[in-house]
């Protein structure tokens, strides 16, 4: 058999954890070999492996049938191996040319020889069907485009395996579409592609055969043609798990959250949302669907007090609180899971105890006088750790950014639910994370629902606002273009009124 | 008004030279990523070891122009030396850049007085003679810039402007810039192309120390003549250039023009008659005014390196 990459029995250890224990993955050439596991589960660690940052303690390492020692990511790029990271590399006042440039620059005796480089990307990106603008500066391109200046920047160095990390984690829904094309291109000319991803849609999409690992070990590599996408996730998380979310039907209740003909101007002072009314109810979850970009991120910083917004008023249980300070809004109970956790969400070089209690660290029992009570809040956060399976190394005194991105998410989320708020707002608040993750919060967020509390649900995936919600709200362009119930209608529809084809009638909010 | 600016214009631009040059080491170290607010210190270590070697080697040759160029070299050197502390420190031990600029400030101005002392018997060092002053030929004759530009200047000057010449070809046409450059914005990204950015680092301090021993030096073979102990503010003036001219070569040349023009104003205000009318403190006081002011106006839409000050940690996520 024709392998491009096998690594055979890998075991690596890190002080006090196991990452990988005994993992076997062969890269097939010109497939796409999906690598699919729980966070935690050792993933990135054995891609670290065959990408030269970290080395292995036991197993072998064979590019193109040859045993090889990948001392450090210099090597790996001499064997043809890339990598596109979850969080890009690129230098955001460079050109797309001088990114992929760096490191290996095309010279004329100690000239950079800028030309002759971008006339290759420009082939190359012609050849894959990337369609990216050599001269472009990084700061001014999409998320998506910077994504496809990473995937050039390892096929002008040659690669013949691309590692992708969460490929889709960062991507709207057309440009995941456009990545399956490219990966498609990138298939037809050779190359092979490892997919680390959670997403099981994406690799029934994209993947020709699935490699699972559970808590360091391989489960098994499957055919993804002849697999169901439940036996998948079952290997994954290693119980039965369902896709379909339980839940009751909604009782509503009084209205918790008023919104009316909100307007909110984005950060280049362009109206991002405009004119947008929305009635939010105890006991039910509102979903809001869209396109990212079109006004989402303007409403929620308006609801939780980020934004100001330019007319319009905000209500919570009736009382008006369009102009409250943060606090204020937090301590009439409201509870936000914002959308970016690391900007917004944890002070990344605190422990989870004092990230905990970010909130109410100015209340008993969390302080007293002005003195903080160390001991209760270590309690406090050890309660939510328990609670919500936040796993850490030194439990609550981890420092947050040694956690894993989806043992980050579910720290906030534990914090947000443990305040307890009327209203809990939650931002994509399953990006990222693994399926067995996610079942946890979607059951998370309909218990607060149950319990009679208001939850606005602000998410890019569709799948979650038609499991979650019970109202659809759509957004395009800031404007909110229907208003649903989410038991009557499909992703059709929600579909076209994204696309802002507006609704029918459709019920007054 | 026109005879006092080509009265003023000579003293002015000897006046920005040192000024130019340390500002100039200093967009290699911050374009690196390393914030170097040492340059006040790493001036007077250059002043004292260009003065010092300039004393002994005119009491051998005297009337030599070598003693000179030996001194600006030495000058260079210790300058780098010096930066090395604040590399090893800033790089090595990630210590706070801040802090480490401050120790390098106060060390430099305690070590070179003591050293002087001991050396001299007074803390000052005074040489013979500096470089001399011509009218550059044939250009001095152009009208209008040429008695601007071309006369009463010094081989340093045209150094210096070599120097940043050179510089702006080596940070934006040559790997060896864009390379530096990159560490100072996203040091990761730099890691993952396969550089060493520890290494480059180094360089940016060390090319900063050696400009700013430089621009010391220069100091003394131009317009003072003699160590003091001292390089009175221009290290920290050098660094608001460095700012107010937006972290490029052409702006620290505008940046420090302007400085180099009114604090000239300002020293010679008094002998010229059509200036002393103002009082002497607002001119003095005009540059720092100004700076505030450009600061508070260029704060918005800054361009700092954005990994600049930050301690490189390979490991952060």
């Amino acid at each position: 058999m024709d392998y491009a990459v096998e690594m055979l029995g890998i075991r690596k250890e890190f002080p006090g954890i196991v990452a990988n224990d005994d993992i076997t993955l062969c890269l097939k050439r010109g497939e796409v070999h999906a690598l699919l596991g729980e966070n935690g589960a050792g993933k990135s660690t054995l891609m670290g492996i065959l990408f030269g940052m970290y080395q292995a303690d036991r197993g072998l390492v064979k590019v193109n049938g040859k045993e090889v020692r990948i001392g450090n990511p210099n090597v790996a790029t001499k064997l043809g191996i890339g990598m596109v990271h979850q969080h890009f590399k690129l230098v955001s006042t460079f050109t797309v040319t001088e990114n992929i440039i760096l490191g290996s620059e095309t010279r004329k005796g100690f000239v950079l020889d800028v030309k002759t480089a971008s006339r290759r990307i420009e082939e190359l990106s012609q050849r894959y069907g990337l369609n990216v603008d050599p001269y472009a500066k990084i700061e001014d391109i999409s998320v998506g485009m910077q994504q496809r200046v990473e995937i050039l920047k390892m096929l002008y160095r040659d690669a013949e395996v691309l590692i992708l990390d969460e490929p889709t984690a960062v991507l709207t829904p057309q440009e995941i579409l456009d990545l399956g094309v490219i990966m498609r291109n990138l298939i037809q000319e050779g190359k092979s592609i490892i997919l680390i991803t959670h997403k099981l849609k994406e690799i029934k999409a994209n993947a020709h055969r699935c490699t699972v690992i559970r808590r360091g070990r391989t489960i098994g590599t499957v055919d993804v043609a002849a697999t169901s996408e439940l036996a998948m996730a079952e290997m994954m998380v290693g119980r039965q798990v369902t896709f379909k979310v339980d839940k009751k039907p909604a009782v509503p209740g009084a209205v918790v959250l008023e919104v009316d003909s909100l307007s909110v101007k984005n950060n280049k002072k362009c109206l991002a949302l405009s004119d947008f009314s929305l009635q939010v109810r105890a006991g039910e979850i509102v979903g809001i669907a869209g396109v990212d970009g079109n006004g989402q991120s303007e409403l929620v910083e308006a609801i939780a007090g980020l934004r100001k917004p330019e007319s319009g008023t905000v209500r919570l249980k009736g009382e008006e609180i369009t102009a409250m300070s943060v606090r204020g809004r937090i301590q009439r109970g409201i509870g936000h899971i914002p959308e970016d956790r690391q900007k917004r969400g944890l002070v990344l070089d605190y422990s989870i105890a004092e990230n905990m209690v970010l909130e109410v660290y100015h209340r008993e029992p969390h302080s007293r006088r002005g003195i903080l009570n160390k001991l209760a809040i270590k309690q406090y956060a050890e309660r939510i750790i328990a609670s919500f399976d936040v796993r850490s190394g030194q439990g609550a005194a981890s420092i947050v950014r040694s956690l894993s991105g989806g043992n980050q998410q579910k720290a906030i989320i534990g914090r947000e639910i443990e305040l307890n708020p009327d209203l809990l707002i939650a931002v994509q608040p399953t990006r990222g994370l693994d399926v067995g993750s996610i079942e946890y919060i979607h059951k998370r967020l309909i218990e607060q629902r149950d319990k009679g509390k208001a939850v606005l649900l602000i998410s890019l995936e569709l799948d979650e606002i038609l499991n979650l919600s019970d109202r659809i709200a759509v957004v395009n362009q800031g404007e909110r273009v229907g208003i649903v119930e989410a038991s009557e209608t499909d992703e059709n529809e929600i579909g076209m009124l994204m696309a802002g084809v507006k609704a029918e009638g459709g019920e007054g909010a | 008004m026109w005879t006092t600016l080509v009265q003023i214009m000579p003293y002015a631009i000897v006046f920005t030279i040192p000024l130019l040059i340390t500002a100039l080491g200093a967009l290699f170290s911050e374009r690196s990523g390393i914030v170097n607010i040492g340059l006040e210190g790493l001036m007077v270590v250059g002043a004292f070891a260009g003065a010092f070697v300039i004393f002994k080697f005119q009491a051998l040759w005297p009337n030599n122009a070598a003693a000179l160029w030996m001194g600006l070299l030495v000058a260079m050197i210790a300058g780098i030396l010096f930066s090395l502390l604040h590399a090893f420190a800033s790089i090595n031990l990630s210590a706070n850049q801040i802090i480490s600029g401050t120790a390098i400030n106060m060390i430099a101005g305690a070590i070179t007085v003591f050293l002087a002392r001991n050396m001299t018997g007074s803390g000052n060092i005074r040489i013979t003679s500096g470089f001399s002053r011509y009218d550059v030929p044939l250009l001095s004759d152009i009208p209008v810039i040429g008695k601007l530009l071309f006369t009463n200047t010094y081989d340093t000057t045209w150094l210096i402007l070599l120097i940043v010449a050179a510089s702006t070809f080596v940070l934006y046409k040559t790997p060896f810039g864009l390379r530096l450059r990159a560490c100072g914005e996203h040091p990761h990204a730099a890691e993952a192309a396969g550089i060493n950015v520890r290494k480059m680092r180094y360089m940016g301090v060390m090319i900063s120390g050696a400009f700013s021993g430089l621009g010391g030096a220069i100091i003394i073979v131009t317009f003072a003549g003699e160590f003091t102990g001292s390089v009175s503010g221009l290290g920290f003036l050098a660094l608001a250039s460095l700012i107010f001219g937006q972290w490029k070569p052409m702006g620290i040349l505008a940046a420090t023009l302007f400085f180099g023009f009114a604090s000239t104003v300002a020293n010679v205000s008094q002998v010229i008659p059509s200036l002393a009318v103002i009082p002497p403190v607002i001119l003095k006081v005009f540059p720092y005014v100004v700076t505030l002011l450009a600061l508070i106006v260029f704060s918005k839409s800054s361009r700092a390196p954005q990994a600049a000050g930050e301690p490189f940690d390979s490991g952060k996520r």
